[in-house]
């Protein structure tokens, strides 16, 4: 792909062609294929995830804060390494995807997510409900997350976030 | 140094293995129940070097929490004051799960009041924050202003003569209750009990300047909040805060990456009831320039690819680069590099505690210094690089000591008296947390 097919492809290819990146974002998330995951980005992205309350309220601060794809690779490699946590699975729903817009080769999408957890001696539960603010560009000839903002309506963590959304 | 390189994980498993295997070794005069039944009251005669298990996990000793902590003498957190900077604002808070509304009213003042209708108990109020001129209980409109006094009744007089209040109801007698609300430097406290001793010698001299060197007295702007559950009892948490033994061993990503050393010259401080503490840090390499560059790896596998996280820069006087302050009964102040945050503790029954962070800075600060703040918050918070050890810890240890209600934990780590340290090889602020316990509590 092109920066131009993005001018180019129709709404139903362009669709599909966010619903095939969006569906291998999540399965490879799900999959716990993390070392993965920073490819899905450009090199200088920006990926946050935001509770909506600070969102909605102009406030910056984010619970994770990565900027350029050597922070997400640390996350990884932290996950990998270095942080403590009850094992668990995770399970990513997506729907509604609504392109907001494309102009000047970026893409604008919102897609709701909700996160399923399911861990040690309890039943699974929803862990994290929100949505994907994304800017998506065509970068090493595929779609990738130039920036990805996932903004939680859930109101308080259960214990703790330790796996990208 | 228990963190061999690349280990990772396994190596924590195996270590938190290692230290239950030690705990059954404990005399067995120490270990009340055999059956394994919660005591109900009591403590081992060995004093503040021995915890009882029980005292995590009891129900009916949370409520006595509830009356004697945080209803008795103690500062409780509020909110920030630039959180509610004019007339009309307010927040809505808690003190341990009560609700509670900090409202600024019409002269400027700060009150704090239940968040309780005076008629049936409603919780009122649902906005986090907002700006009212009054509070209006939806349920039967009755009214409040902004310092908590009754002001609306509907159909206090009845209607067509019928129904109405006694005739010897005055609605002066039934005010929101009211705490006693104090602020030192854009810090917001409040208590139950109006006999709680001023502040600043709650605190002592000692826990006050710790205090001060971040609220100096600047205005401070808020970068935002995180909120998280953990399902471990908050004595937990705030203990946790207290213990710095732990920092070298669980906190690995410090470690490896090379960001904290056993060697760092550390310390632990507290007031005179060991109420109060404050781990405090001097790191080398929070000089001028602390780039991934600089930073000496104990696991020479792991470098951070994206080293602009962790750049700080040197804002306080003197040497000291960490100070994680806790304040008795449920707040911590963290100063880490430049990440500032009010870590309010807020417990959800025995068994649970909600953590809720407000992040902050100083309104002069330039977008250098923001964006520095809201970088290094990576490391703090519900999915912070180190944080989430602590609660992922804290509630693997409720999970082992609820079940075993008669057990007892071992709390002697540089000796056995309340004693500040110079080291982090300690846990005598651990043992001055729960000696205070014991004495509010009665046990």
């Amino acid at each position: 792909m092109t920066p131009g097919d993005l001018e180019r492809l129709s709404q139903a290819e362009l669709r599909g062609e966010i619903e095939a990146l969006t569906a291998a974002y999540v399965h490879a998330l799900d999959d716990a294929d993390l070392e993965r995951w920073p490819d899905f980005f450009t090199e200088d992205c920006v990926y946050k995830v935001i509770p909506r309350e600070n969102y909605e309220n102009g406030l910056p601060l984010a619970i994770w804060y990565c900027q350029g794809r050597g922070m997400l690779q640390d996350r990884v490699t932290a996950i990998r390494e270095t942080q403590l946590f009850a094992p668990r699975a995770l399970r990513h729903i997506t729907g509604n995807i609504l392109v907001q817009g494309r102009e000047d080769g970026v893409l604008r999408t919102v897609t709701n997510y909700a996160v399923y957890e399911s861990t040690l001696d309890r039943a699974s539960e929803v862990f994290n409900v929100g949505r994907y603010l994304d800017r998506i560009v065509v970068a090493d000839g595929r779609l990738k997350f130039a920036e990805k903002l996932c903004v939680f309506d859930t109101s308080v963590i259960p214990t703790s976030l330790i796996h990208p959304i | 140094m228990l963190c061999a390189p690349g280990a990772g994980l396994n190596v924590f498993l195996a270590l938190l293995g290692a230290l239950s295997t030690e705990e059954v070794t404990l005399p067995m005069d120490e270990t009340p129940a055999s059956n394994g039944m919660a005591r109900t009251a009591g403590w081992p005669a060995a004093g503040p070097s021995r915890v009882p298990a029980w005292i995590y996990s009891d129900p009916a000793l949370f409520q006595r929490e509830r009356a004697a902590i945080f209803r008795g003498r103690s500062w409780n957190y509020i909110a920030l004051a630039c959180e509610i900077p004019e007339p009309g604002d307010f927040k809505r808070s808690w003190v341990a799960d009560m609700p509670v509304i900090a409202a600024r009213d019409a002269e400027g003042g700060v009150n704090v009041f239940v968040n309780r209708c005076a008629h049936r108990g409603v919780e009122f109020c649902r906005a986090a924050r907002g700006n009212a001129t009054e509070f209006m209980c939806p349920y039967h409109q009755w009214t409040y202003n902004l310092k908590g006094d009754l002001t609306a009744v509907p159909f206090r007089k009845g209607f067509k003569r019928q129904g109405g209040m006694p005739a010897d109801f005055r609605m002066e007698d039934h005010p929101l209750e009211k705490l006693v609300a104090t602020e030192r430097n854009g810090v917001i406290f409040a208590s139950f009990d109006a006999s709680t001793e001023p502040f600043a010698d709650y605190l002592g001299d000692k826990m006050l300047r710790y205090f001060e060197r971040v609220f100096d007295g600047r205005a401070l702007r808020v970068l935002g909040y995180m909120r998280q559950v953990v399902p471990a009892n908050w004595k937990l948490y705030f203990d946790n805060q207290k213990d710095p033994y732990h920092a070298t061993l669980l906190h690995y990503f410090l470690i490896s990456f090379g960001l904290f050393r056993a060697s760092e010259p550390s310390f632990v401080r507290m007031d005179a009831l060991g109420r109060h503490s404050a781990l405090v840090s001097q790191k080398g390499e929070q000089g001028e320039v602390a780039g991934g560059e600089e930073m000496k790896h104990n696991d020479p596998r792991l470098k951070l690819a994206g080293p602009r996280m962790l750049q700080p820069v040197r804002e306080f006087k003197g040497a000291d680069t960490v100070v994680i302050q806790t304040i008795w009964p449920a707040l911590i102040v963290q100063q880490q590099s430049n990440t500032l945050a009010m870590r309010h503790v807020i417990p959800r029954g025995a068994g649970a505690y909600e953590l809720a962070w407000t992040f902050f800075g100083y309104a002069d600060d330039d977008d250098a210094m923001t964006e520095r703040r809201l970088m290094q918050a990576n490391l703090m918070g519900p999915a912070g690089y180190v944080s989430v050890d602590d609660s992922e810890v804290v509630a693997f240890a409720q999970d082992g000591l609820a079940p075993y209600g008669g057990s007892v934990g071992v709390v002697e780590m540089d000796g056995r008296e309340i004693k500040e340290a110079d080291t982090l090889i300690a846990e005598g602020a651990v043992r001055g947390f729960y000696e205070h316990y014991r004495r509010v509590m009665g046990l």
